[in-house]
């Protein structure tokens, strides 16, 4: 419909969601929406990729558990995270033996994956999918950034990655959460270079996708109760509804992003959430539970990525990044 | 979109984006700089004071053994995880000095541990001090040969 | 007073390297080399062995007095061998700083976990 936007023939819904996440996210505003707490980063295992990839393991089992469902009766596994090659997912899909999709869109896999669900659900490809995003704090520090104990100052537009995996169940069985729409975003840079400064960066993009959902659908913000961004933070957020503002949409009354959602102020966390697992720990856990109480009607989850690598920055080439949009609804029984 | 409408829209979002960012608070940064860094080396001058009176050493030595020291502290500051907060704190007070050096090889050879002791460890010890041992040999290197020429040929 | 004259010229040095992180915005690995090559460039002119001479460890434990140090060796040794002695000699004062930086760096590897 429109440009961007995908609206399913037949109803797609979220069966079930689970949650798995690491110590700093336990002790945060959102720690009772979790289904599973880690008290520290190692996870119970001997490095932080394996402590990443148990985080997006447990995610996928919990949720499985929830719907009774084992791994043979999942028709495909579609799923991502920050690493290179895409090693959490791939390597938690050698474990899970599921027909595999691997997927990169950084920050913005979350809402990429559910999409792609709910395209493939509809297209009558399958009936049962699962979909799983993960990040964590040392893994992305590594190999974004620096060493993790280096003594380097980080500026406050930097963000702090979301330790945690979020997993979806997604399958035509009626619950109360349905996927309305989705919005498929387009790659925007407009020059910014620095991997601390991510908000900044994301922002053009998740305008134009907010932007573009709104134009394709014929709605106004106040259609919804929430349009929550992934990890804008706090340097995003207002550089979001000042873009939007100057094409005469206010956003203001209902925008709520994921990383300023997950931690509070006061733990150290510089300008917020990022990663992955943000949106997506955000929306399994504390939205969809609001949504399951009726407390949210209509929102629509924009995650946003950001396509950097440290060669490119390096080459000081500036970063693109993307947005996806994904509108849910809450169903009466 | 042609090459100068990119490169328009790039500046105006640059200026767009200004009054957004937070700017740093650069006269409490560079206190914390000073008085930490200060506080490293006047615990420095201890040190070299101790070894002076303690162990007779020259000045010629003591100032290898008290870098050594302090060295040594650093790393296992780094160990403790304790020296990335000071870092974060102090900014430019812990990375100036000599201790920030130490953190750099062995936080970098920390993080690798989980790749083995050779390529891991080893392999990766001077992702970030490789810059500044290159640096600073091949400036020495500049200005040696400088300084020798110019003394050669006052001579 | 040596400690004050110490803390005092040390902590200028950082204000330097503050100044060029936060103003300049370089990145830590550009501020020490930075650093290192202005270090460099004062021994060649002679100054930096008077801060030494006037600030003891303020000016010593900077990473400024790594490329003093090896600007120094070098002209030691230079100034016994010639243009060979540059290389022979570079390393000589500084040796033990970064043997001791590679060993402790190795030990804590070896010993200990990052803890993120």
């Amino acid at each position: 419909m429109g440009k961007q936007t995908l609206i399913f023939n037949s109803p797609i819904f979220i069966e079930n969601t689970a949650t798995v996440v690491g110590p700093k996210e336990g002790e945060g505003p959102l720690k009772t929406t979790f289904d599973k707490t880690y008290d520290e980063l190692y996870c119970g295992t001997t490095s932080w990729e394996l402590a990443e990839r148990k985080l997006m393991s447990e995610a996928i089992e919990l949720c499985l558990q929830k719907a009774n469902k084992k791994n043979q009766e999942i028709d495909f596994f579609l799923g991502g995270d920050l690493l290179n090659q895409n090693i959490t997912a791939s390597y938690v899909a050698r474990e899970k033996e599921i027909p595999f999709w691997g997927l990169f869109n950084a920050c913005a896999t979350s809402m990429e994956a559910l999409t792609l669900a709910a395209v493939l659900l509809d297209g009558g490809f399958a009936n049962h999918i699962v979909t799983a995003v993960s990040s964590h704090f040392a893994t992305a520090e590594r190999q974004f950034r620096f060493p993790t104990e280096f003594g380097a100052q980080k500026p406050e537009t930097a963000m702090f990655t979301v330790t945690g995996a979020g997993a979806a169940h997604v399958s035509k069985t009626k619950t109360k959460i349905r996927i309305e729409a989705a919005t498929i975003g387009k790659v925007i840079d407009l020059g910014v270079t620095s991997p601390f400064n991510m908000g900044s960066a994301m922002a053009p993009a998740a305008a134009h996708t907010i932007k573009t959902h709104l134009a394709d659908l014929k709605r106004t913000p106040n259609d919804y109760d929430a349009i929550v961004t992934g990890d804008l933070s706090r340097i995003g957020s207002p550089i979001l509804k000042s873009l939007l503002f100057e094409e005469n949409i206010d956003i203001s009354h209902v925008h709520q992003d994921c990383g300023l959602l997950i931690f509070s102020p006061d733990q150290n966390v510089f300008s917020g959430g990022s990663g992955c697992a943000c949106s997506a720990v955000v929306t399994f856990g504390h939205l969809f539970k609001e949504m399951k109480r009726g407390l949210l009607k209509k929102i629509l989850v924009v995650a946003t990525g950001a396509l950097l690598n440290p060669l490119m920055v390096h080459q000081k080439e500036s970063i693109p990044c993307i947005a996806h949009g994904v509108s849910f609804e809450y169903v009466h029984s | 979109m042609d090459e100068k409408q990119i490169e328009k829209k790039i500046k105006m979002y640059k200026k767009k984006i200004d009054p957004f960012q937070p700017k740093p608070s650069y006269f409490k940064n560079c206190l914390k700089a000073f008085v930490v860094g200060g506080f490293i080396c006047a615990i420095g001058q201890g040190i070299a004071n101790f070894y002076i009176y303690f162990f007779d050493l020259t000045e010629k030595t003591v100032n290898s053994a008290m870098i050594g020291t302090l060295i040594f502290l650093a790393a296992i500051l780094t160990a403790f995880g304790v020296y990335d907060r000071i870092g974060q704190f102090a900014g430019a007070g812990s990375i100036a000095i000599v201790t920030g050096f130490s953190n750099a090889i062995a936080s970098s050879a920390l993080e690798h541990k989980s790749e083995g002791i050779v390529l891991g460890i080893a392999g990766n010890m001077f992702k970030i001090a490789g810059a500044v041992i290159v640096f600073g040999v091949v400036s020495a290197y500049i200005v040696s040969m400088i300084r020798l020429l110019v003394q050669t040929l006052i001579s | 007073m040596d400690y004050i004259v110490a803390f005092a010229v040390g902590g200028m040095i950082c204000v330097i390297g503050q100044i060029l992180l936060d103003f300049f915005k370089f990145s830590p690995s550009h501020v020490m080399s930075s650093l290192v090559v202005m270090g460099a460039l004062l021994d060649g002119f002679h100054l930096y062995d008077r801060l030494i001479d006037f600030a003891g460890a303020g000016a010593v434990v900077p990473i400024m007095s790594f490329g003093h140090s090896l600007v120094h060796g070098a002209m030691i040794e230079a100034n016994r061998s010639g243009f060979l002695g540059i290389g022979m000699g570079i390393f000589e004062v500084t040796s033990a700083g970064i043997s001791s930086a590679i060993l402790f760096g190795f030990l804590v590897a070896i010993f200990f976990k990052p803890k993120g």
